[in-house]
């Protein structure tokens, strides 16, 4: 039966075979690329991003402010938040997430390769639907959180833009969401046992779920909104009964576990800089995974705490209130982790390292002030004032971004094959954190002297002066921080500093193949028998407890030629072809223009029919 | 989708699928891992609608109300054409997996065919509600009632297509007996999408206001 099945497997089209080069990338499966892809987009809009924020910083440098008009600075200060959230820490994530995940479990790829390629261009796409409303009439105006009945309200067609662009973006999510958790669960190399996977992987599992759980809640809240603004439904109208409490419920069910697919990864990062630079195993492994799963679960619980002031009446207020003090536990016991991790280890203050090291003690500010806000009273002070924005960019900012560049400090040999100047890397690191700290502690005060959020201007006399320039000094610097790793990656990559494959001397499997990897990753699927596994091939304990280097054992056997009998999947038309489809289904919702709506969806669901029917692997090529 | 290698049932033997094809850590396949997750996820989804639709239904703003514009036999009648879909989707992955192609084609058709008879039922049930007096914008009621509703009729229309699909397939030689799994997944999501709908039911139609 299989010789006669097997010329039935060709689909109509045969598989794309370019290895290099451009079309290599566009029709690209291979989880390694794909995380480069999205590295690169979420690297672009972090420039993009960071560009309003400077704007919005330099209309706020002085009381009446003219650089940017009311309008105007209402769409910067959305799309900032809508851009570093949705487009730069979330896909930072999960390229990190791309690029790891398979190497750290002895994984040759995700378990769907061409869903992976699929949530890619599904991601590029939305980005770029979402920026394209600056041409089209006004970009999102009415904050991140989007809130009703004013984004209901909103004249231009930006909310429209939001409404739809966020739910595109919310099915890369969910398919990415989807993929890992099988590809995690279910492609660990033989012996990687769940309690030995390399805590970044916990927290992709973490993260992973949350997403999934998550998506489903926006989408309705983002349909409810699309229905409101473009057929006249009335789910957000107060005037006809409908209730705008409805969507800050929905909007932070989801938001609330968002904060924490932002975080973890971070924390991952964390947790594998650490040991490699203490020369020691991360301190309690369990502590730290339970830790995670405990953040995952109980992030469900906390959300109303973002509406405090609404009037949910005492009972409600006073039991998110526990839940949100109680969440405070798990997160503590993993600051206790690194320390304990850092503690009597030989510790190496390598650029990774220090990033790391800024992460544990800017997040410890951002959780402490965070606490601060579970206290309603406290919080009913701090609501809608400069303090809750120095919060949040304490723990995004401070914790999402600084271990986010502290994992491309770390993995950029690996995944790019030459060592980044260490030099440059320490002035970047230094010129960040305080750049950082200028331009964010200062909002404490501000928020407790009463400057609000969201206004575009305020007038002369109030005392909020000195600090509001202080704050803009602090942009400046962080932006000219971000030049110098350009700087740095550029300068390094002419000066060809070749990586070896662990230079680090670090701990798990991702150092045990050629930097940059084979596209196949493993010569042999590697048997995993300890956690940290590269370490213990290459050391052994003396009874001291001091490690010691095991020559023999050391070498990996990996040269990277012996890849030519192993099958990896094909690159594929159609995930790009499919990704088309929701962007100009969407373009037809927003302009009520049916046909292009239709031409979207036939678009996509022919690209899947091809999806299904192509073969399996493209025909031999010599 | 992950591993290209198909090998062959051996003959004799019951072929229960695909899980023996691949070898995965925890022994499940990797597809209906993902089926699962998919639909937990959906749980979540169609939780937050019918959530919204509780809040609504006794906001009519001076409109039809629930009890006043259901008709629940006629109701009820569509409700049994849907579920009686999952007994025939449950047939014909019976079918595949004795390797009676025939037979599994005929039973995909008919639950093909329940699910248009369901959604025909809902175009004809929204027409009627429409000309009563009750659309999307008349209320928040309204607006929960269809978007709720509608949201799983494009889900019914969506498991058609993929139900049509695999005929189609099945008639160009693209489904063997060894593809079991394919007939399997998209079962999974027309049961769960059947499921959902005994909520709906119940939660909307049946437990007065």
């Amino acid at each position: 039966m299989a010789s006669v099945a097997l010329p039935q497997r060709r689909g109509l089209f045969a598989r794309p075979t370019a290895t290099k080069g451009f079309w290599s990338w566009i029709f690209t499966v291979d989880h390694k690329k794909i995380g480069i892809l999205y590295g690169a987009t979420a690297f672009f809009f972090f420039l993009v991003g960071g560009t309003e924020a400077l704007f919005v910083r330099l209309q706020l440098a002085q009381p009446n402010g003219q650089v940017l008009n009311a309008n105007v600075y209402n769409q910067f200060f959305t799309m900032h938040g809508l851009t570093m959230i949705f487009l730069v820490v979330m896909p930072m994530g999960v390229a990190l997430m791309n690029y790891l995940i398979p190497l750290m479990i002895g994984a040759r790829d995700v378990a769907f390769p061409r869903l992976n390629a699929l949530s890619y261009w599904i991601f590029l796409f939305g980005g770029l639907f979402i920026y394209s409303s600056f041409f089209l009439g006004g970009a999102p105006d009415g904050g991140w959180f989007g809130y009703a009945p004013l984004s209901r309200l909103q004249p231009s067609h930006g909310m429209d833009f939001y409404s739809l662009g966020l739910q595109i973006l919310g099915v890369a999510s969910l398919a990415g969401a989807v993929n890992f958790i099988v590809t995690i669960i279910n492609m660990r190399a033989p012996g990687m046992t769940l309690m030995r996977m390399p805590v970044f992987i916990w927290m992709s599992l973490v993260v992973s779920f949350l997403l999934l759980f998550a998506m489903p809640v926006i989408a309705v809240a983002l349909f409810q909104l699309m229905f409101d603004r473009l057929f006249g439904a009335n789910f957000f109208n107060p005037a006809a009964g409908g209730d705008p409490l409805l969507w800050q419920h929905l909007f932070w069910l989801f938001g609330h576990p968002e904060v924490y697919i932002l975080i973890l990864p971070a924390m991952g990062i964390v947790s594998e800089i650490m040991p490699t630079f203490s020369r020691k195993p991360l301190f309690g492994y369990a502590a730290i995974v339970f830790a995670g799963a405990a953040i995952g679960f109980m992030g469900w619980g906390v959300w109303a705490h973002h509406m405090f002031v609404v009037g949910l009446g005492p009972v409600a207020t006073s039991a998110f209130a526990l839940s949100t003090m109680f969440i405070a536990v798990p997160t503590g016991v993993k600051i206790f982790n690194w320390l304990g991790t850092m503690w009597g280890g030989s510790i190496r203050f390598k650029t990774p390292m220090l990033f790391a090291i800024g992460f544990v003690a800017m997040f410890v500010i951002g959780g402490l002030s965070g606490v601060s806000h579970s206290i309603v009273p406290h919080d009913a002070e701090q609501t809608d004032t400069y303090y809750i924005v120095a919060h949040f960019h304490y723990v995004l900012f401070g914790g999402a971004l600084f271990g986010i560049m502290g994992g491309l400090y770390y993995w950029w040999p690996k995944i790019f094959g030459y060592m980044l100047s260490e030099g440059l890397g320490k002035l970047h690191f230094w010129l960040w954190f305080i750049g950082f700290n200028l331009t964010f502690a200062p909002m404490h005060i501000l928020g407790l002297q009463g400057m609000p959020r969201r206004i575009y201007t305020y007038p002369d006399g109030m005392g909020w002066n000195f600090w509001n320039l202080i704050e803009t000094v602090g942009a400046f610097t962080i932006a000219v921080s971000v030049l110098i790793f350009l700087w740095n990656v550029v300068l390094s990559r002419r000066r060809r500093m070749e990586a070896v494959a662990d230079p680090w001397d670090a701990r798990t499997l991702e150092w045990s193949i050629p930097s940059p990897p084979p596209e196949h990753n493993f010569d042999e699927i590697p048997v995993v028998e300890h956690r940290d596994d590269w370490w213990y091939r290459k050391y052994t304990t003396k009874p001291s407890g001091e490690p010691a280097r095991v020559y023999a054992g050391g070498a990996n056997g990996h040269d990277g030629e012996a890849g030519h009998g192993i099958h990896l999947p094909s690159p594929s038309y159609f995930p790009i072809i499919a990704a088309i489809g929701p962007v100009v289904i969407a373009y037809g919702v927003i302009y009520h223009v049916w046909p292009v709506a239709i031409l979207g969806a036939v678009t996509s669901l022919v690209a899947f029919f091809g999806w299904v029917l192509e073969p399996q692997t493209a025909e031999e090529h010599h | 989708m992950a591993s290209a290698e198909t090998p062959m049932p051996s003959p004799g033997t019951h072929d229960v699928g695909a899980e023996a094809q691949h070898h995965t850590s925890t022994g499940l396949d990797n597809t209906k891992m993902a089926m699962w997750a998919f639909l937990g996820s959906e749980c979540l989804f169609f939780g937050s609608l019918i959530s919204t639709y509780l809040l609504y239904r006794e906001r009519a703003g001076g409109g039809p109300a629930p009890h006043e514009i259901y008709d629940i036999p006629y109701t009820s009648v569509s409700s049994f054409v849907l579920l009686m879909s999952s007994l025939t989707m449950v047939l014909a992955l019976a079918a595949i997996q004795r390797g009676n192609h025939r037979a599994m084609r005929v039973w995909l058709l008919a639950t093909a065919f329940l699910g248009m008879t369901f959604i025909g039922g809902q175009i004809y049930e929204f027409t009627t509600f429409y000309e009563e007096g009750l659309s999307l914008a008349k209320s928040p009621f309204g607006s929960s009632f269809f978007v709720l509703t509608g949201f799983h009729g494009a889900h019914v229309t969506v498991g058609i297509l993929m139900l049509l699909g695999l005929v189609g397939m099945s008639l160009s030689g693209k489904i063997q007996r060894s593809d079991a799994r394919k007939v399997e997944m998209i079962g999974l999501y027309w049961h769960f999408v059947d499921i959902v709908w005994i909520i709906i039911f119940t939660v909307v139609y049946l437990i007065p206001s």
